[in-house]
């Protein structure tokens, strides 16, 4: 079948200035078109906002249902369920979305990711993977940690990697403060997280080598960060919805949907977050997609295992970042879609003439309400339950052809 | 005992509704009101125990109180076991060593099967903080909570309190330091709240390894220095220190934190000439406490706390059934 030429008009581009935009072949061909070719289809948007389709960064399955609801058109699965550290189950993961979904896996940065022995990095690239990632944890042994991130830029591939000191967090389920102490959860210092960043950016200072942290949730973290940035260091970073709009009192009454990794944190280093989402020290706004079901979290809060389901409340979340005079709306679909694409290397994430014609069309005023029981996720194990939301991808479209 | 050991009626919120809880999951839900009433309510059940031969009231027949035991315990358990029994209640055991705990079974399924045998009460004890508000979640009935992980257990520190206020008159304005492994004791926590909530200066003793974060934020105050912490103290709690604790994680050994952290006599000098010294059992004798304060019956509260810990359980159970036993005034 092939694929007729779309135009999408009388839509707000980026949630800025009304306009349209024609795709043609599964590329973007014209913003603004002044004619269109014979048999294109036409969209008529009414206003809502046309954004890139999202690239999701560091999800933890490959969940459809949930991407599509949530306007996610690539998501970049982290290598921890396989786990992903050879050549044939990179390319296994990456047919797992298709053909409406692209599934970017991330190689494992250690065999087994044990965070002792190099993996087949360079296998695993030639099989589709687009960057490495140390998993939910981090590589604790410096040594190993230096050879991967050399070895990874030498090939080209950015290095995504997770920041808690093992040695701190050992056992703990939260963050030290009032909440973890009148619950009695055993806990860590935010400072876990700075301490790993610190060694991490020598390393990086040392090897010259691309360094992404997925999570950074401290203000003593975003200060290292913004540091380095400072200096010239290749270094990014992320951050999920959950640390941006919730702080440790979200486990109130042991809620296991709040147990997070990192675990969220005081009020202190949540304002922390947003100051670095207004300021352009965080680079990446991702979901953390992580279902799991109630075998893993109707349990006590230690017990039960760490992860939110995610991609369902992304966009709504970044959009409360724009209301709420975080971010304007450009600098969103930077957080959500450019910056990931670049960290990966890939011809999308923006509305720019010859990118991939992954887009969303968003209703960015119709309120909703999170329901854990009614997600289109596997699992509903949302922190964000019961809460308000407001705008949500009303149609998506991946290469030119429409999947909602 | 006195008089002035009952408070006045003024304490009590208008209106009759004086214990609007389910469950007794932790002191944090719990005002002040709320436990005087119980401890008052403990008073007529000292007097009933006390009474010879006769120990027995009726006004639990017929009810069905499950204990179910995940962790470890003979004390509480034979505690809330005789208890139940005083007031005539139909009293059931279950230990996590006997149970499909074992086996693999969830807590919710093991909960929802205790649910469906249809008792009126259940008294749970585990091992995880939070496990207790879990299946009081889950189940029908009165939840009482025997202690879970390090997060609460309230009918300790209902039981000190009470001690307290019989030895001392009164559970205000006294100065309390509780001293010993705070970090992973939930006897700690219940006391702290419970005694701050009463209006009583408390500290934390304890070596810096055994404090927990941000106890400013639960107004206690911490001290490093056993001697500083005792002077001029109402009241010293010890709390027992785990076998495990003194393998080098937290502590060096058991020698240096008897060295720095018993209760000794001489130690004991720095509190003030009346105060009483309290331990919820069971004890390390020769680690945190000399045999020597341990006997002395004067300043020692422990047998007592055991005394008042079934007269308090008595009073919880028959608070926490009045509603199904429809008792006039709680519906």
């Amino acid at each position: 079948m092939e694929l007729k030429p779309l135009l999408i008009a009388n839509a707000r581009l980026l949630g800025g200035a009304s306009g349209s935009l024609l795709a043609v072949g599964g590329r973007i061909a014209a913003i603004d078109p002044a004619e269109r070719p014979e048999g294109t289809e036409t969209v008529d948007a009414k206003g809502q906002w046309l954004a890139p389709g999202i690239i999701d960064l560091g999800v933890f399955a490959t969940d459809k249902p949930a991407f599509h609801f949530g306007g996610i058109t690539r998501a970049a699965l982290m290598p921890d369920s396989g786990p992903l550290d050879g050549a044939g189950l990179v390319e296994r993961a990456a047919k797992g979305g298709k053909p409406d979904l692209w599934v970017h896996p991330l190689a494992a940065a250690t065999k087994g990711l044990a965070g002792r022995e190099l993996a087949e990095i360079g296998l695993m690239k030639g099989a589709g993977a687009r960057a490495v990632a140390t998993g939910r944890g981090r590589i604790a042994d410096a040594g190993v940690m230096r050879r991967v991130l050399s070895y990874a830029a030498s090939l080209g591939l950015t290095v995504i990697a997770h920041a808690e000191d093992e040695g701190l967090t050992h056992g703990a389920v939260a963050t030290d403060g009032e909440m973890a102490t009148r619950l009695g959860l055993a806990s860590a210092p935010a400072i876990a997280e700075a301490m790993a960043i610190a060694r991490d950016l020598l390393l990086v200072e040392e090897t010259g080598a691309p360094l992404h942290i997925r999570q950074v949730t401290t203000r003593r973290g975003f200060d290292l960060i913004r540091a380095a940035k400072a200096t010239g260091l290749p270094v990014t970073c992320g951050i999920t919805p959950a640390h941006l709009f919730l702080s440790d009192t979200a486990m109130g009454d042991f809620r296991t949907f709040a147990r997070l990794s990192p675990p969220l944190r005081s009020e202190d280093d949540r304002r922390a977050c947003l100051a670095a989402i207004a300021d352009g020290t965080i680079d990446v706004l991702a979901s953390g997609h992580d279902p799991r079901g109630p075998e893993d979290k109707r349990l006590p809060f230690a017990e039960a295992l760490p992860g939110m389901a995610g991609a369902e409340t992304l966009l709504a979340m970044g959009l409360q970042l724009v209301r709420d005079g975080h971010a304007t709306p450009a600098r969103l679909f930077d957080l959500l879609a450019a910056n990931p694409a670049k960290l990966l290397g890939l011809d999308a994430g923006t509305l720019a003439v010859g990118a991939e014609a992954d887009l969303i069309l968003i209703d960015d005023g119709t309120p909703w309400q999170v329901d854990a029981k009614k997600m289109a996720a596997w699992a509903g194990n949302t922190p964000f339950d019961g809460m308000p939301m407001q705008g949500r991808a009303t149609m998506l479209w991946k290469g030119g052809v429409r999947i909602r | 005992m006195t008089s002035a050991t009952t408070r006045p009626a003024s304490d009590y919120p208008p209106g009759g509704d004086a214990f609007r809880h389910r469950d007794l999951t932790g002191i944090a839900q719990l005002a002040p009101w709320e436990i005087s009433y119980i401890l008052d309510a403990a008073e007529q059940w000292v007097e009933l125990n006390r009474s010879g031969a006769a120990k027995h009231d009726d006004a639990l027949k017929g009810l069905t109180i499950i204990n179910a035991f995940f962790e470890n315990s003979t004390r509480t358990l034979l505690s809330f076991e005789i208890a139940g029994k005083r007031l005539g209640a139909d009293v059931v055991n279950m230990h996590a060593a006997q149970s499909s705990v074992k086996k693999g079974e969830t807590l919710i399924d093991t909960a929802m099967t205790l649910n469906a045998m249809r008792a009126d009460a259940i008294v749970i004890r585990h091992s995880a903080s939070g496990a207790v508000q879990l299946i009081a979640d889950k189940v029908d009935c009165p939840v009482l909570n025997a202690g879970d992980g390090r997060h609460e257990h309230p009918t300790q520190a209902l039981l000190d309190a009470l001690t307290i206020r019989r030895r001392k008159g009164k559970v205000e304005g006294l100065t309390v330091a509780i001293c010993g492994d705070v970090l992973h004791s939930r006897v700690a926590r219940s006391n702290i709240l419970a005694l701050t909530l009463l209006g009583n200066d408390v500290r934390v003793v304890a070596p810096p390894t055994l404090i927990p974060p941000a106890l400013d934020r639960m107004h206690a105050v911490p001290f490093t220095d056993m001697d500083e912490g005792l002077k001029g103290a109402d009241v010293v709690m010890m709390l027992r220190l785990q076998n495990e604790r003194m393998d080098g994680a937290y502590l060096p050994s058991a020698r240096e934190y008897h060295a720095l952290y018993a209760l000794t006599p001489q130690r004991l000098e720095k509190a003030k000439p009346d105060a009483i010294v309290m331990h919820p059992g069971p004890m390390n004798r020769g680690v945190e406490i000399d045999s020597s304060i341990a006997d002395d019956p004067v300043r020692s509260t422990i047998t007592e706390q055991v005394e008042m810990g079934v007269a308090v359980r008595m009073a919880c159970l028959d608070i926490l059934t009045r509603r199904k036993r429809g008792v006039p005034g709680w519906n």
